[in-house]
């Protein structure tokens, strides 16, 4: 039973998401009428996926200065999840943007980002494929990282702001929280942030867990083969 | 600061001594403005500025991606254990990028020469061109000089420098491309203050980064 009361937590926040996503009040707005319950999903899975990137580059910083390679491993299961949420973010963006911009591929300087975003990270999974010592793949892929980070931020959250973006806070459209944000929605929309980052850890958890498992087994199957000269 | 001259002399001086380096890369621009002038030759006229424009930074991209590519692995790796015990690596991050940005500079400039010899010249505003050019080599090698770093610790260096090096690179691309139109349209240059600051500051941070970062990959 070891910390497992964060689990609920994740668990009822979700259901509780998931439930006054469809069923909740929310306030009545033009254009993008009861479609505005998407912001639980789409705008909270974005949120959670900059948070968890955020993690895993904080935890490539620590690799770096202490040389742990458990430190490694979180920060690549980290973005692992965070890929996943990136992809379902994608997903959703593209059902709202069906219904209110009438194409689910917008050419959209925000969307282009986000789809620039996700392939940095890929090359930063395939990165780490393509070595087989752990130090050496650990360190230089947290080097990778720390920049491929740096490079995120100014994609996603800077540069659709310099120009014309049919999303919200860009190209001199108002940002959420000045006019729909309402009561109503910040009730299910934080926990929602926050179930879906408890969401990612867990799954990042599960895995990193494999992870150390399999290497606990590795090294006890070299030590216990035979010495063969 | 000795340090730093010191090895971009050396750098310099082993580009001169192989010249079939530099000599490469040169051909390879050319010949792609060359390749692009033909595939386009029979309609020049129908190519309207934006195509000329997107044209020119895309050949640049590729002769920057091949041009860095080789900035680590041309050296065999018994000198790279040599210098590693020789000097620091902040020196030898930094010398390299403004080595690389030295090269980039030569190769986009004599490239812009014949491009707009061949494929005609609509730019409105040279100078805040050349600016564009001059932002976009520092900021090219400096990107590409840290994912060559990278990507020569691994086998298959080439195809991971392409895969690495063109997302990262992608919000510089598009913020050049921006300013170099403005210039093609002879813009006054105020409106491209946004630009400029914006790919000053990328600019920055990556070599900031670069900087920081580089002692770590140089370990391994």
């Amino acid at each position: 039973m070891r910390k497992i009361w964060w689990k609920i937590l994740c668990i009822v926040i979700i259901f509780y998401v998931i439930l006054m996503g469809l069923m909740g009040e929310v306030p009545h707005l033009a254009i993008i009428n009861e479609s505005i319950r998407n912001t639980y999903y789409h705008v909270a899975l974005w949120l959670a996926m900059t948070t968890l990137l955020f993690a895993s580059m904080v935890f490539s910083v620590r690799y770096l200065i202490k040389g742990r390679i458990n430190d490694d491993d979180i920060a690549s299961e980290l973005a692992k999840s965070a890929i996943f949420f990136g992809i379902l973010g994608c997903l959703t963006g593209s059902i709202w943007a069906n219904y209110t911009w009438g194409d689910p591929w917008p050419n959209d300087p925000k969307l282009n980002g986000a789809a620039v975003g996700i392939l940095i990270y890929l090359a930063y999974l395939l990165l780490r494929s393509s070595f087989e010592d752990e130090q050496r793949k650990a360190r230089i892929s947290s080097v990778y990282n720390i920049f491929a980070f740096a490079v995120f931020i100014p994609i996603i959250y800077i540069l659709p702001r310099l120009t014309d973006s049919l999303h919200p806070g860009s190209g001199g459209n108002s940002t959420f929280g000045s006019y729909d944000f309402d009561n109503s929605i910040r009730r299910v929309f934080y926990p929602a942030v926050i179930g879906y980052i408890l969401l990612g850890l867990w799954l990042a958890e599960l895995r990193i867990r494999m992870k150390r498992i399999n290497r606990v087994r590795e090294e006890i199957t070299d030590s216990a083969r035979p010495v063969t000269h | 600061m000795n340090e730093i001259k010191t090895l971009i002399w050396k750098e310099v001086t082993l580009e001169w001594r192989q010249k079939y380096a530099l000599s490469g890369m040169l051909l390879y621009v050319v010949s792609t403005v060359f390749v692009a002038y033909l595939s386009f030759s029979l309609r020049r006229n129908q190519l309207t500025p934006i195509v000329w424009n997107t044209l020119f930074w895309i050949i640049i991209l590729f002769t920057a991606v091949n041009a860095v590519a080789k900035s680590f692995s041309q050296e065999r790796y018994g000198r790279l254990i040599y210098y590693y015990s020789l000097c620091s690596p902040q020196a030898i991050i930094i010398s390299k990028i403004i080595y690389n940005s030295l090269i980039m500079l030569t190769l986009s400039g004599i490239g812009f020469g014949i491009y707009s010899l061949v494929m005609g010249n609509p730019v409105g505003d040279i100078g805040l061109y050349l600016l564009s050019i001059l932002l976009a080599a520092i900021g090219f090698a400096s990107v590409l000089t840290l994912v060559a770093g990278i990507a020569s610790k691994a086998d298959n260096s080439a195809t991971l420098m392409a895969v690495l090096s063109f997302p990262l690179i992608l919000p510089m691309l598009l913020m050049t491309i921006k300013l170099a139109k403005n210039a093609l349209d002879g813009l006054d240059w105020s409106v491209s203050t946004d630009e400029i600051t914006t790919l000053l500051s990328i600019d920055l941070i990556v070599i900031t980064l670069s900087y920081l970062l580089f002692p770590y990959l140089w370990r391994s």
